[in-house]
């Protein structure tokens, strides 16, 4: 095909001005190869983030057209949705479902066979990708980052533009270090103010989904912007970027600032001399201009907020602590009241039931929206002289890296949820998809600081209701539902 | 990929809105490494009664008779009717493979997730958005009359209705070229080698950051 590509690379040399630009035109610039007849652009990708499950295929379908990966140090990679949390020191050999293990074996020799780092089962630094990449500091701003993962979007807390990906795609950054796509449109989401005690970026984001929706914002970039954004720390800000996807959009960003820049600093892929000043002068300009302008915008007042729980089958079936189920009666239209009405069901709920009271089966904290040191704290600060409620069958600590998990170990965390009656484990995507032993059973009920609510996503028939760390420690020693400002 | 051209075929209406790819194909399916056996098990979790595992065929299961796809008369459909943001959530190319294994070439619906978008075009499965007032048209002669075939012609860009009304429907002109050729998106790609080596030379040299890793991480981690 005659695809017409005009050289681009001239474009985005910073320094040069570009007053009316957003946070996300200017790294999309900055990666343009070539632009196609039709508006499709090929994109420079500079960081490739893989996992067990998602690039078998790609690798395979590599091999066998004969081709070679196009730049291996750009990719980086680490086994994290199959792997057990338990009994870990056995490597592999722990891995009692033969087909998983398969997988992780895989990607074990198409790292060895291409020379691609891995942070392998048995490696300190083993975690879940979207945890491990900020931890390294091999998540820099102004990257462009792709994973076959929908929660690449964290990434984006760097000012970095970063998407989930299918398995086609990671054969053809793996091949071309490309991505061909069209480019998204500016959604601004401005959050000033200041989010109340108790909360956490897991109730904004929460917040922020339902306001606009699962499709929101598709078609879409989103930029966090406004006071109480600035406010938040980088482990806040991911939390809030990794859950873009589900309001719809690929990635969500937040503009460089000093914490940004304070977080990478000696991280262990981070620049460092002439090379951290030279990319700092560059990232100190990945911020949108006062004069751009956005497709879309919401405002939200933090400090208006309460703590979320979703009480449905999608992230957008929302609700405050104080709040209740909706009445399927109340909903605008049939197919509304049909869709209320179904997750209802699913759920085990009853119309205008109030979400505090709800009992529940078992706690899970972690994932790559909730897994990291801080979500740790705030949990363990709520645990702290308690016990979980004897109704609780199981109430999981999932950490999001072997490094997570070294570093509450060393702070007293570990203790604080051991002596509550928690388990605590070792790092991987565990309950939140519940690829490997850690998951629900039929019915039963579950708080979880994951990201989506999905019918049978913690296992099958399983209830997912998703609230932040701090609201699922709280939950874990009631038994049921609480107000979190309430214990604090 | 096989060329796509036109598709005569069975309509299955799934009235549903925000169907996600954990609907399609349920998590404990993504363990296999390969790209294919995946369409006894599109929609697991509501097309059986009882809980999937890989390797177990669909002929011991229970079926869920209320679900569509079990619905006798559909059982030839080749095209999936769907409601807004069909194919959100996560980014796993087997809710593709899966409809295309099952049967389904063509999905229709008034607005699809991004990620799974992108997806269907790298595999032959066309995603056609139409207006809300079709879909709701489609879904009432659908429900009613499960015999009736639709015509799907991609080079014509347009659905035809059993009363022979066609509906035109629009596609980026790239993703249609490959999809009715069969292309290797990879191969095209890196018929621009040149341009991506262009690009990349000067890239180095604004940002040679990103090109120099330390050492030490090129190593595998200790206990390896």
């Amino acid at each position: 095909m005659q695809a017409r590509l005009i050289h681009c690379a001239a474009a985005f040399l910073p320094g040069i001005p570009m007053s009316s630009s957003t946070l996300y035109d200017k790294v999309w610039d900055a990666h343009v190869v070539g632009q196609r007849a039709d508006g499709q652009t090929m994109i420079y990708i500079d960081r490739h983030l893989l996992h067990e499950v998602t690039s078998p295929q790609a690798f395979e379908g590599l091999k066998l057209a004969g081709r070679q990966p196009w730049r291996i140090a750009a990719n980086l990679a680490t086994p994290d949705h199959n792997v057990p949390t338990d009994n870990r020191a056995a490597g592999i050999d722990g891995i009692t479902d033969l087909i998983a293990r398969e997988q992780v074996v895989t990607l074990d020799n198409n790292c060895r066979e291409y020379g691609i780092t891995q942070f392998d089962i048995l490696d300190p630094r083993q975690g879940i990708v979207h945890v491990i990449g900020p931890e390294q500091g091999a998540t820099l701003p102004g990257m462009t980052i792709v994973c076959g993962d929908s929660h690449t979007s964290t990434h984006g807390a760097f000012a970095a533009l970063a998407q989930g990906i299918g398995t086609s795609d990671v054969e053809h950054v793996l091949a071309t270090q490309c991505l061909v796509q069209s480019k998204a449109g500016n959604f601004s989401v401005e959050v000033d103010g200041h989010l109340p005690d108790g909360l956490s970026a897991k109730d904004l984001v929460l917040a922020i989904i339902g306001r606009i929706g699962t499709a929101g914002a598709t078609g879409h970039t989103i930029e966090y912007r406004g006071s109480a954004i600035r406010a938040l720390t980088m482990e806040g800000r991911m939390t809030l970027c990794n859950m873009s996807i589900e309001a719809g959009a690929r990635a969500g960003m937040v503009a460089v600032d000093d914490t940004t820049l304070e977080y990478l600093r000696d991280r262990p892929f981070a620049p460092v001399g002439e090379n951290w000043q030279a990319a700092e002068q560059y990232w100190r300009t990945l911020v949108s201009d006062d004069a751009a302008t956005f497709d879309q915008e919401l405002r939200i007042d933090a400090g208006s907020l309460v703590p979320q729980i979703t009480w449905g089958t999608s992230p957008e079936m929302v609700i405050g602590v104080d709040a209740a189920t909706p009445d399927p009666a109340a909903a605008p239209d049939a197919q509304a009241a049909d869709g209320i009405q179904r997750a209802l069901d699913y759920m085990g709920l009853g119309a205008s039931q109030p979400i505090q009271g709800v009992g529940l089966d078992r706690i899970f904290i972690g994932s790559c929206t909730n897994s990291r040191i801080e979500d740790l704290r705030a949990a363990a600060a709520i645990v702290k002289g308690h016990k979980v409620a004897g109704n609780i069958k199981q109430a999981l600590v999932v950490p999001g890296s072997g490094l997570v998990k070294a570093q509450a170990e060393r702070e007293g965390l570990a203790d604080i949820f051991l002596a509550a009656g928690f388990e605590w484990r070792s790092a991987g995507c565990s309950m939140c998809l519940a690829m490997n032993p850690d998951r629900l059973q039929p019915e039963e009920r579950c708080a979880s600081t994951s990201n989506r609510n999905f019918e049978g996503r913690q296992g099958h028939g399983g209830r997912t209701h998703l609230v932040g760390p701090a609201m699922a420690a709280a939950a874990a020693v009631a038994g049921h539902f609480v107000d979190v400002r309430e214990v604090a | 990929m096989n060329p796509f051209s036109t598709v005569t075929g069975q309509v299955v209406p799934l009235d549903r809105a925000n169907v996600d790819t954990d609907q399609i194909i349920p998590k404990q399916f993504l363990k296999s490494i390969r790209r294919t056996g995946f369409g006894d098990n599109l929609f697991d979790g509501w097309r059986f009664l009882d809980e999937g595992e890989i390797g177990r065929t669909p002929n011991e299961r229970r079926l869920n008779h209320e679900f569509v796809l079990n619905d006798p008369r559909y059982q030839d459909a080749q095209i999936l009717l769907a409601r807004e943001n069909f194919g959100c959530g996560s980014s796993r190319e087997h809710a593709v493979w899966a409809l295309l294994e099952y049967g389904i070439r063509v999905v229709i619906a008034p607005s699809f997730a991004d990620i799974f978008f992108s997806n269907c075009f790298k595999n032959g499965l066309l995603p056609i958005v139409l207006e809300e007032e079709i879909i709701e048209e489609l879904f009432q002669i659908a429900q009613r009359n499960a015999a009736i075939d639709l015509v799907v012609d991609l080079p014509a860009q347009t659905v035809t209705l059993p009363d022979h009304r066609s509906v035109p429907f629009t596609i980026d002109a790239n993703r249609k070229h490959s999809l009715v050729n069969g292309l290797d998106d990879i191969g095209l790609t890196l018929a621009e080698s040149d341009q991506i080596e262009r690009f990349e030379e000067a890239y180095k040299q604004t940002m040679p950051w990103l090109f120099e890793q330390p050492a030490e991480t090129d190593q595998k981690g200790p206990n390896s």
